[in-house]
């Protein structure tokens, strides 16, 4: 069973936790002003990165709250979770060996 | 014509599993709230309610009857045979929801009550990794539950009222199995 580490409640079973969607995007902070092609930018152009991924979670079926993970999207496994608000922690790749 | 609600305890017309490796009882019927406050007034709070909030994560404090479960940062079950006065709440930003109606409770006890649970829960109910005073919302099969461990072999599982009846019969068909 795969686990991820709540932030708040430490590590959980996958089942207990909901996606969220790409973490880290800032809405706009004067919609009326951009271009419609800016906009539809911001609600549906995400990176979809092969690698790692900064995503949103909520452990829906625990604490309730919302936190940050960033996960490999290969090979499913959770680099880090961090709480909202702190920023995405520095991941410098390993040096291959 | 006059329609009656009744209140029908958790548990009710259920065929209890047999033996006593597993055993299913309704807890009293007590007040309940979902209180969300934040970090300055939680002392505030805790003494309106008449018994401490824990502030580490998935523990539950007791005082006397009453009990506050920790559910999240900021957020606890409240659980008191009679209604507490929460007046010196006033002015104090909070947010305070009877939840009494929604949701009761059993206990799962027994020499085999955590295996009872984890047919349907996917946590680690050892008691190193589940001590006795851990409480957490979590699932029991397809429902979300809240469960605090109460004794080492007795668990305290609140479920909304609508499920109870499956969270119910799930854990007696699951018992069967333990009856030996």
């Amino acid at each position: 069973m795969l686990l991820i580490a709540c932030p708040y409640c430490g590590e959980r079973p996958e089942i207990e936790f909901a996606y969220g969607g790409e973490a880290h995007i800032a809405r706009p902070a004067d919609p009326s002003a951009m271009s419609d092609e800016e906009w539809a930018a911001f609600l549906y152009a995400r990176t979809n990165p092969k690698g790692t991924h900064a995503e949103r979670w909520r452990h829906t079926n625990g604490c309730g709250r919302f936190f940050n993970a960033v996960r490999d999207t290969v090979t499913d496994f959770f680099v880090a979770t961090y709480k909202t608000g702190e920023p995405r922690p520095d991941l410098t790749p390993r040096s291959v060996v | 014509m006059v329609e009656t609600a009744l209140r029908r305890p958790p548990l009710a017309g259920l065929v209890p599993p047999p033996g006593d490796a597993v055993v299913l009882a309704p807890v009293p019927p007590a007040a309940r709230f979902i209180l969300r406050v934040r970090p300055a007034a939680q002392t505030a709070a805790g003494e309106a309610f008449g018994g401490p909030l824990p502030t580490i994560a998935c523990r539950a404090a007791t005082e006397g009857a009453r009990a506050a479960l920790w559910l999240g940062p900021d957020e606890w079950l409240l659980i008191s045979p009679d209604a507490p006065d929460f007046t010196a709440l006033a002015g104090v930003p909070h947010s305070l929801v009877d939840v009494g109606h929604r949701q009761a409770g059993i206990t799962v006890s027994g020499p085999r009550a955590a295996a009872a649970l984890n047919t349907g829960c996917p946590l680690d109910l050892d008691e190193a990794a589940f001590p006795v005073g851990m409480c957490t919302r979590t699932v029991v099969a397809k429902t979300q539950i809240v469960l605090w461990r109460t004794a080492p072999e007795t668990f305290h599982v609140e479920a909304w009222r609508s499920f109870l009846p499956y969270v119910c019969g799930y854990l007696a068909e699951a018992s069967r199995e333990f009856s030996g």
